[in-house]
């Protein structure tokens, strides 16, 4: 039986009617149409659903959309204004931190979940952190070098 | 994934209202297992108690000579405390390992107990350290709370609270993580507390253990090279594609040599 939940996505306030076992990464997709968020392997692995959950990154496929009943959710699509891009799209873009594009929504936003716990990475820090995004066209050299780049740039950018 | 009826309770005895009612029912923590589990339907409730809401479960404060660390407090919350770096440090690390950001993000201690992986972290931590598990209704020790494999005392109804463990300096947890999943394929935790050694070891058997020859062994001789020889029987040792047997019988030996060497380091 469907249920009424409220919450915030990408800071406009929803109201819909949701079956309790539908996942958060259905719901923005098919529900919103916010179809960044990216459904690779459905089994908490790869990392391409990865969105944030009150300012936290999470795997939208590990949780229920009930689950984000009064809380705050930040897409890919919401992490700038329209138009513009994040210090981190924009060192994905000039590093070639993406080939096919598919993890890429995910690597982001796990990476700007990085520099909120720590704003000066190293690489291993990078590596580390990145442990729950993969990225099938092994494309791992040239996405460290972008997430390193932004940490530079956005520290410049606050300095 | 079958359908399920959801409720979030805000206070324990509701939850437990809600459990004990409907036998069907299942309780959810962080959900890190429970739902990919219910997507394969090899889990199927009727319906999800979730202990999210719940502000009670949550937290970490210090009780006396004890840290109390609430069930549905995050790994990452546990990685992140201060009281714990400090006072515990070894918790923290643990912590810090555990699968990957997103699963520290939302998984808890008290569902990681609960379910009881046999290749899970915490419970080596809970059976070294002689922690405490605090329910709704009574206190059981780490000895007598992990029963077997996926198996716990919990009655079906019951509700892990909090985890009481002692300040302890001299502990540490060295793990051989599976590189995909994070979990340990051997991981062993060892407490040096006043002249007793603990030693106790997790994804290696069907339940984690303590290691009796490890810990003979340390107690005469607190050096990585006391138990370079000492027999590690892997007879019982869980055997999959990972490793043999044999394979994870070696990785306990060394994994509890650098637990050692890692206490050895921090005095």
């Amino acid at each position: 039986m469907k249920k009424p939940i409220r919450l915030e996505v990408n800071g406009v306030t929803h109201d819909a009617q949701v079956e309790p076992r539908q996942l958060l990464g259905e719901f923005l997709r098919e529900h919103l149409s916010l179809t960044g968020t990216h459904i690779g392997c459905d089994t908490s692995q790869c990392g391409a659903c990865v969105v944030h959950l009150d300012g936290v990154s999470v795997k939208s496929c590990t949780m229920f959309a009930i689950q984000a009943h009064g809380r705050s959710v930040t897409t890919i699509e919401g992490l700038t204004p329209a138009g513009e891009l994040h210090p981190m799209q924009a060192a994905f873009r000039e590093h070639h931190g993406l080939q096919c594009g598919f993890c890429t929504p995910g690597m982001i936003m796990s990476a700007v979940d990085l520099l909120r716990v720590n704003p000066t990475p190293d690489e291993r820090d990078i590596r580390e952190w990145l442990a729950g995004n993969l990225c099938r066209c092994t494309g791992y050299q040239n996405i460290i070098k972008a997430v390193d780049a932004a940490a530079s740039e956005m520290r410049s950018a606050t300095s | 994934m079958n359908e399920f009826d959801y409720h979030a309770p805000d206070r324990i005895d509701e939850a437990l209202a809600m459990l004990a009612d409907n036998h069907e029912a299942k309780a959810l923590a962080g959900g890190m297992t429970l739902i990919p589990t219910m997507k394969q339907r090899l889990a199927a409730p009727s319906d999800l108690v979730d202990l999210g809401g719940i502000r009670e479960l949550i937290g970490i404060c210090e009780d006396a000579d004890r840290i109390v660390v609430g069930a549905m407090t995050t790994h990452a919350s546990v990685a992140e405390s201060s009281l714990i770096q400090r006072d515990l440090p070894a918790l923290a690390a643990l912590a810090h390992g555990i699968g990957h950001a997103q699963v520290r993000h939302r998984g808890t201690l008290g569902g990681s107990i609960a379910n009881n992986d046999p290749a899970a972290d915490y419970p080596a931590a809970l059976l070294a350290l002689e922690a405490v598990v605090k329910t709704d209704r009574r206190e059981i020790p780490a000895a007598a709370f992990f029963t077997g494999m996926f198996e716990t005392a919990l009655a079906d109804d019951e509700l892990v609270v909090a985890v009481t463990f002692p300040r302890c300096r001299d502990a540490a947890y060295a793990k051989f993580p599976n590189p995909a999943s994070k979990y340990a394929m051997a991981g062993v935790f060892v407490v040096r507390d006043r002249g007793e050694v603990r030693v106790a070891v997790t994804g290696a058997a069907a339940c984690v253990f303590r290691h009796e020859a490890l810990e003979r062994a340390l107690q005469r001789r607190f050096e990585p090279v006391a138990i370079e020889h000492v027999d590690i029987d892997s007879t019982e040792f869980n055997e999959d594609l990972h490793a043999s047997a044999a394979y994870r019988g070696q990785l306990v030996r060394v994994m509890a040599m650098r637990a050692v060497e890692q206490i050895q380091t921090r005095d």
